[in-house]
């Protein structure tokens, strides 16, 4: 085979290879190329975070509106606070929505939920949540249930 | 005899593991002329050029090629010696995945940087001395053995060297095919006044085109000297190489235990 | 059993002194870099004959594999009513196992295989021999080209594995089987993560196809130059390479996934 053909194939193939691997990080991951600037980070402290996990989903009526960024333990009040990165085009998020925490499906992931409030100013960089629901604990319930509590 | 030693080997000894191959082997290789190393099958004759390219090094004593001592050379230094030697291997050693042309070339593509006709020029001027101009688009699986011989003989004179090797030239060619292999040795050594180094147990055709030659057996140098004088060689070895004696020194049985002890004849007759 | 323990030292020492020859082999390797003019179309032809021609198997396997983890994933998590978890049970058992480990499998026996019985074959016909006294370092001119052919080759075709993998997964459970597209891309993509799954899954790959690529050149620089000795490199590559493979799957997964 010619010399030109074979380098034409072999450009073609690492063409292809690293096509795949744009496949995997946009398609597969949902890594987006968009830079991170276009964000505002908020807090929600839960009594229970349940398998909430980092880049896990963040959603309003169901629409995904922005990412959970870490986990950490709250040493004063010992619960579980969550900073979240909303989407900054998603900036008019009334003060007193409340984030629950929910399952999608039976068994699926754990996402954080924001029921919207009523009020009339908005969730700005660095506030809380006012309001936090936090995650459905089958066992916890039955045992309750059991308990007649 | 007149010419200084291209060659020398010093009292060399070679081993491969527990096996001794050279026990203290001195020769002295002339400059310009054939020299052919003959010897029985399983003698190292292949070892002795190994030696002499470097591929191997001896476990003692000195192999010095042209003034260097080959075995304390660097493997810089080494492989620019060796595009002053050509070798002939047994197989021919063609590279079997590019044509007959860009075999011969392929020597001249590497250490030169001569222009594309340049070498068009010399690779078919090589062709046309082993009378092959006309297989230069075959590919070396399309040659027959004597051919392949021939084009790896002209790959190893295409950077024409001052030494070459000639591994078992002979071995499995027609008579017309050893005819030719004689003929070009000769010219070549005449033409281009090159140092030969022929290993062979093909002892007619060897002696008829050699200047000088020596008999290699049981890793020692067992006679040499011109043909003439090794036809009147007093060893009874020699001359049990030469002439192919089936039995002699070299014993037709490879040692055996007692022949009675194998076939049990001790017992019948007791 | 005097005999018995003299034999195991002495393949032991053997075995040794097999593993210091590949690793002093391998460092001529690498550093014998030849120069780009004489290099570059050496390689390239390596990469054709290493990694285009290993494409057709790596296509066609990673579209059975994706298809029939989408098959066995929908009968187990439709018992649970989470069928949409299929993107992302394909996507992570690909992108992190199977996309690097069956693509260095395929690779060792159809590349490694390959690579050994040529540069086998070229040492018994002389032809390492020859290129020696013609003042050529066999090291450079055809291991060299090899060794980073396969090298380069491996990461590619495993990430066009997976990629192809995924795609046959969506096959079955989207089109076949009717889960919703939507889910099966979202579900997929808030679980697979470039840099711990993506990235740890390429660097797996990379991990072995240098491993894979020295196997298979030395085995065939190495071998006994004979039939019997050539049949048994290509057979050593292959054995070696597959264990070499899983072993090191097991603790590259330990240390990027096991929290090591």
């Amino acid at each position: 085979m010619a010399q030109r053909t074979t380098e034409i194939i072999v450009g073609l193939f690492m063409i292809a290879g690293f096509a795949a691997l744009l496949v995997l990080a946009l398609q597969v991951s949902g890594l987006s190329l968009k830079p991170a600037g276009d964000t505002y980070t908020v807090y929600a402290d839960f009594n229970d975070a349940g398998n909430l996990a980092p880049r896990g989903k963040v959603s309003m009526a169901g629409v995904t509106i922005g990412r959970i960024r870490d986990i950490t333990l709250n040493p004063e009040t010992f619960q579980a606070r969550v900073a979240i990165d909303i989407d900054a085009a998603y900036s008019s998020i009334p003060a007193d929505s409340s984030a629950v925490i929910r399952t999608s499906g039976l068994l699926g992931d754990q996402y954080i939920d924001i029921s919207v409030g009523a009020g009339t100013d908005s969730l700005s960089a660095g506030d809380d949540f006012y309001e936090t629901q936090s995650a459905m604990n089958l066992e916890r319930m039955i045992t309750n249930f059991a308990t007649g509590r | 005899m007149a010419s200084s030693p291209y060659i020398s080997f010093d009292n060399v000894r070679f081993s491969r593991g527990e096996h001794t191959i050279f026990e203290g082997v001195t020769l002295d290789i002339p400059s310009g002329l054939i020299t052919a190393i003959m010897g029985p099958s399983g003698t190292g004759k292949t070892t002795l050029l190994k030696l002499i390219g470097g591929q191997l090094k001896p476990s003692s004593g000195k192999v010095t090629v042209a003034g260097h001592d080959v075995s304390t050379l660097s493997r810089k230094a080494l492989y620019e010696l060796r595009e002053k030697m050509g070798m002939l291997f047994q197989s021919g050693a063609l590279f079997t995945d590019i044509s007959v042309f860009e075999n011969v070339a392929f020597p001249l593509r590497v250490h030169t940087r001569l222009p594309e006709e340049m070498i068009r020029d010399i690779v078919l001027m090589k062709l046309e001395a082993v009378g092959l101009r006309g297989t230069r688009s075959m590919m070396p699986s399309e040659l027959s053995g004597g051919m392949t011989r021939r084009v790896a003989l002209a790959r190893s004179i295409v950077m024409d060297p001052e030494l070459i090797m000639y591994d078992e030239p002979f071995a499995g060619q027609d008579p017309i095919a050893m005819g030719v292999l004689v003929k070009m040795i000769r010219d070549l050594n005449s033409a281009m006044g090159l140092t030969s180094v022929l290993v062979s147990h093909d002892v007619p055709e060897s002696l008829s085109i050699c200047h000088f030659a020596c008999i290699v057996s049981d890793g020692k140098i067992i006679g040499q000297g011109t043909p003439d004088e090794l036809r009147e060689h007093p060893s009874e070895r020699v001359q049990q190489f030469l002439t192919g004696q089936p039995d002699g020194p070299v014993p037709f049985h490879y040692p055996a235990p007692d022949s009675a002890s194998d076939w049990g004849l001790g017992e019948m007759s007791r | 059993m005097m005999e018995s323990i003299a034999r195991l030292g002495r393949n032991g020492l053997t075995a040794i002194g097999s593993l210091g020859r590949s690793g002093t082999f391998l460092w001529r390797v690498l550093v014998g870099v030849p120069n780009p003019r004489v290099g570059t179309p050496l390689l390239i032809r390596q990469l054709y004959s290493v990694g285009v021609l290993s494409l057709v198997i790596v296509v066609v396997s990673g579209l059975f594999i994706g298809m029939v983890l989408g098959l066995q994933g929908y009968t187990i998590l439709s018992d649970f009513g989470s069928e949409q978890a299929i993107g992302q049970m394909v996507a992570l058992t690909l992108v992190r196992e199977l996309g690097p480990v069956v693509t260095a499998l395929l690779f060792a026996g159809r590349a490694g295989s390959a690579l050994t019985a040529e540069i086998g074959l070229m040492k018994a016909t002389e032809q390492l021999s020859s290129m020696e006294m013609m003042g050529v370092d066999p090291l450079r001119r055809v291991v060299a080209p090899r060794f980073w052919a396969g090298f380069i080759s491996l990461p590619l075709l495993a990430v066009i594995f997976s990629v192809v993998g995924i795609w046959g997964g969506m096959l079955v459970g989207v089109e076949w089987l009717g889960v919703f597209e939507g889910a099966f891309w979202s579900n997929m993509q808030s679980s697979v993560s470039f840099t711990e799954d993506v990235m740890n899954g390429v660097i797996k790959s990379v991990v072995f196809g240098f491993v894979c690529s020295w196997i298979a050149v030395f085995q065939g620089y190495d071998c006994v130059p004979t039939s019997a000795g050539i049949s048994s490199a290509t057979t050593k590559t292959v054995v070696y390479s597959s264990l070499a493979v899983l072993g090191l799957d097991f603790i590259l997964t330990a240390v990027m996934f096991g929290g090591f």
